[in-house]
């Protein structure tokens, strides 16, 4: 890479580019639609009107600020550095994802849109989605494949309960990058009265962007909080990656903190030297996929390969074009753990600390498991618990043999 | 003149309207696929277009979809989808070959070696589904310096600022998608196509091609009365997809023949007005 910028939290460029990676590669139906959210968009955000009715509903609505907690007892196992988790799991919903969903729905109403449409891999987004539906009276459209559909009936229950339809996804793998493929074609059916609410920091400029907007909230409580119980920054800053949107939210406001490291996990599955991962950015190679150029697990033809992971939630083959940039700068450093390390770690929190992680957050608690013990007690490491692990009793009881 | 811009000329000369097929390169398989092709310009073909397989085809409805997947499953890639339009170019050298997909493939074989590639195999034009104006420079660029034209689309969605962008850098013709919708959907509203080819019309001198949505011959002729040239692609690929289990020369005289139907109609087409 060219020489360090003197700042990361610059981008996009007017294209939606974080250096060679983003940009808006969709069908010229939806062109139109893009340029007018992200005028849109814009718009909002210097309107202070948009920015209180969305900071009154993350506080009344979602309950945030979401704590900032020091993990007494993981910190004494590892024996090295002070852990604090940032409770996203204690939002409404149990997940970070509504964070993003509000600002999004209210953005489409501004934009006197009458429908709603997602995709979901867990269903967490796809809960997230149907609840602010609810909230605020949209019909709503949820994508999902049949497959994930099959390991994750909870969520599916709790989106029909909030009143949205869920379409099971039969082409191609019937994952969550299929999902993907139907809403957007979707979206092209119906672009006079659609918003599409994605849920990562993936797909085509505006929502990399936008997204990473919407979740910053996170990033900006944890360094006020560890301001005010530490009197200082954090020294190492976590989360886990998929599409990428809780790490992106934790992330960005420490980029530019120069004495703050900062990590991704990615899911490993069966193992990186498997076939059956979703680590994007420590195995893939730089692609094209649902709207802009970033790290995809593909074939050398340029094809689709299938990710894999114990945690639907992870289990996409792309990722957000910033993480791409961060990780080619060297801002970022991205590693990954496997199912059977992501479960190890959701059974030692689950047990020492009462809290049970999502499978995806589990990920990153493993990665502590590797950095903390090499730490010293006064040093201080913030990791994004993006999830609460109820949706996943099923799949860990299925990983452990046990029969619910 | 490029093999595009002469085929234009003549079909204008003739006062007759393209009939353009699309099938899947490879699909079902190379050899199949292959006997389908060189036997499109006898069955009336002016140009065809050659979809690049794509594991992800986003603007493509469940037809397109299919043929692709049923291409790469039979072991298509960009060398053999070359490798289908060298074949083809030993025996017709006129018949334009318009190359269709979405860009990741052509991203991973190498932008400037596929549009060095693809022109010395004998293709003509580009037309990358998820490239707009705003990102198709990294192709356009490399494409132009070979003489491979890059294809546009406009929609229903293109207002005239929108159609100003699509038309600056646009080559060979302008392709009209009938509908707001992925291929082989919706069906499209004659007069609304007309209202948005007359408007493209007076932006631009480029030949206009229509597809999406048109899978009759009635369709075919509603459509060629309208615009230059009428693309049919779902109803073809479909057409492959219900002959899979007759022997494949079947399969293969279904197809051309379904082909030279759809030609038969859009050549026996006039201009004229079209009631809404």
């Amino acid at each position: 890479m060219s020489a360090t910028p003197n700042s990361y939290r610059t981008g996009p460029d007017s294209f939606g580019h974080f250096g060679a990676y983003g940009g808006r590669y969709v069908a010229e139906t939806l062109m139109p639609l893009v340029l007018s959210l992200e005028a849109a968009y814009e718009a909002a955000k210097k309107d202070p009107a948009f920015q209180a009715e969305l900071d009154g509903l993350l506080r009344h609505y979602v309950g945030r600020e979401s704590p900032l907690y020091f993990a007494e007892r993981l910190t004494q196992h590892f024996g090295g550095g002070k852990i604090y988790l940032k409770r996203e799991d204690l939002n409404h919903t149990g997940a970070h994802k509504i964070n993003n969903c509000l600002g999004q729905i209210l953005l489409a109403r501004r934009m006197g849109k009458t429908r709603i449409i997602a995709e979901t891999g867990a269903g967490q987004h796809g809960v997230a989605t149907a609840t602010v539906c609810a909230r605020f009276g949209l019909p709503c459209v949820i994508y999902m494949g049949e497959v994930d559909i099959e390991r994750q009936k909870p969520n599916v229950f709790r989106m029909k309960l909030l009143g949205a339809e869920v379409r099971p996804v039969t082409s191609g793998s019937r994952t969550l990058k299929d999902a993907t493929n139907e809403a957007i074609r979707d979206w092209v059916a119906n672009v006079e009265d659609t918003f599409y609410i994605i849920g990562s920091v993936v797909g085509m400029h505006p929502y990399p962007m936008m997204v990473r907007d919407f979740q910053t909230v996170i990033g900006n409580e944890t360094r006020a909080q560890m301001q005010s119980r530490e009197g200082r920054l954090p020294d190492l800053v976590m989360a886990c990656v998929g599409g990428g949107s809780n790490a992106m939210g934790m992330f960005h406001p420490f980029v530019d903190d120069p004495s703050v490291e900062i990590h991704g996990v990615e899911a490993a599955g069966d193992g990186v030297n498997t076939p059956r991962h979703a680590a994007t950015l420590s195995k893939g190679s730089p692609g094209v996929l649902h709207g802009s150029r970033s790290y995809l697990l593909q074939d050398p033809d340029g094809q689709i390969i299938e990710a894999h992971s114990i945690s639907a939630g992870l289990d996409y083959p792309g990722i957000g074009p910033e993480h791409a940039w961060l990780k080619d700068s060297g801002r970022v450093k991205y590693f990954s753990a496997t199912d059977k390390e992501a479960l190890d770690a959701f059974m030692l929190l689950s047990k020492l600390e009462g809290i049970i992680p999502a499978l995806e957050s589990a990920h990153a608690l493993a990665h502590v498991g590797r950095i903390a013990p090499g730490m010293k007690a006064d040093q201080l490491i913030a990791v994004c618990l993006s999830g609460r692990g109820d949706k996943d009793v099923f799949s860990v009881a299925a990983a452990l043999g046990e029969k619910l | 003149m490029s093999r595009i811009a002469a085929r234009f000329a003549e079909l204008k000369t003739a006062s007759r309207k393209a009939f353009v097929p699309f099938i899947s390169a490879g699909d079902p398989d190379f050899e199949t696929s292959f006997a389908i092709l060189e036997k499109l310009p006898g069955a009336g073909a002016d140009l065809i277009e050659l979809g690049m397989p794509f594991s992800d085809p986003m603007a493509d409805g469940p037809a397109v979809q299919a043929a692709s997947l049923r291409a790469l499953k039979s072991g298509a890639n960009m060398n053999r989808t070359l490798d289908l339009v060298k074949k083809f170019r030993k025996a017709d050298s006129r018949t334009p070959i318009v190359l269709m997909g979405y860009f990741n493939p052509i991203h991973a074989y190498g932008t400037a070696r596929f549009t060095r590639d693809a022109a010395a195999a004998g293709a003509d034009g580009l037309i990358v589904v998820d490239l707009p104006p705003e990102e198709d420079e990294v192709l356009r660029l490399p494409a132009q310096a070979q003489g491979l034209d890059i294809i546009r689309l406009a929609t229903p969605t293109s207002d005239t600022a929108r159609l100003t962008r699509i038309l600056d850098g646009a080559s060979g013709f302008l392709y009209y998608v009938s509908i707001a919708g992925v291929t082989g959907t919706k069906n499209f509203e004659s007069g609304a196509v007309a209202a948005a080819v007359a408007r493209i019309r007076k932006a631009t001198s480029l030949p206009v091609a229509v597809g999406f949505g048109v899978k009759t011959p009635e369709h075919a002729a509603e459509i060629a009365r309208i615009a230059d040239a009428v693309v049919v692609g779902s109803a073809i690929v479909s057409h492959i997809a219900a002959k899979m289990e007759v022997p494949r020369p079947e399969l293969i005289a279904s197809v051309v023949e379904l082909c030279r139907t759809l030609a038969a109609s859009t050549h026996a087409a006039q201009d004229g007005k079209v009631s809404a």
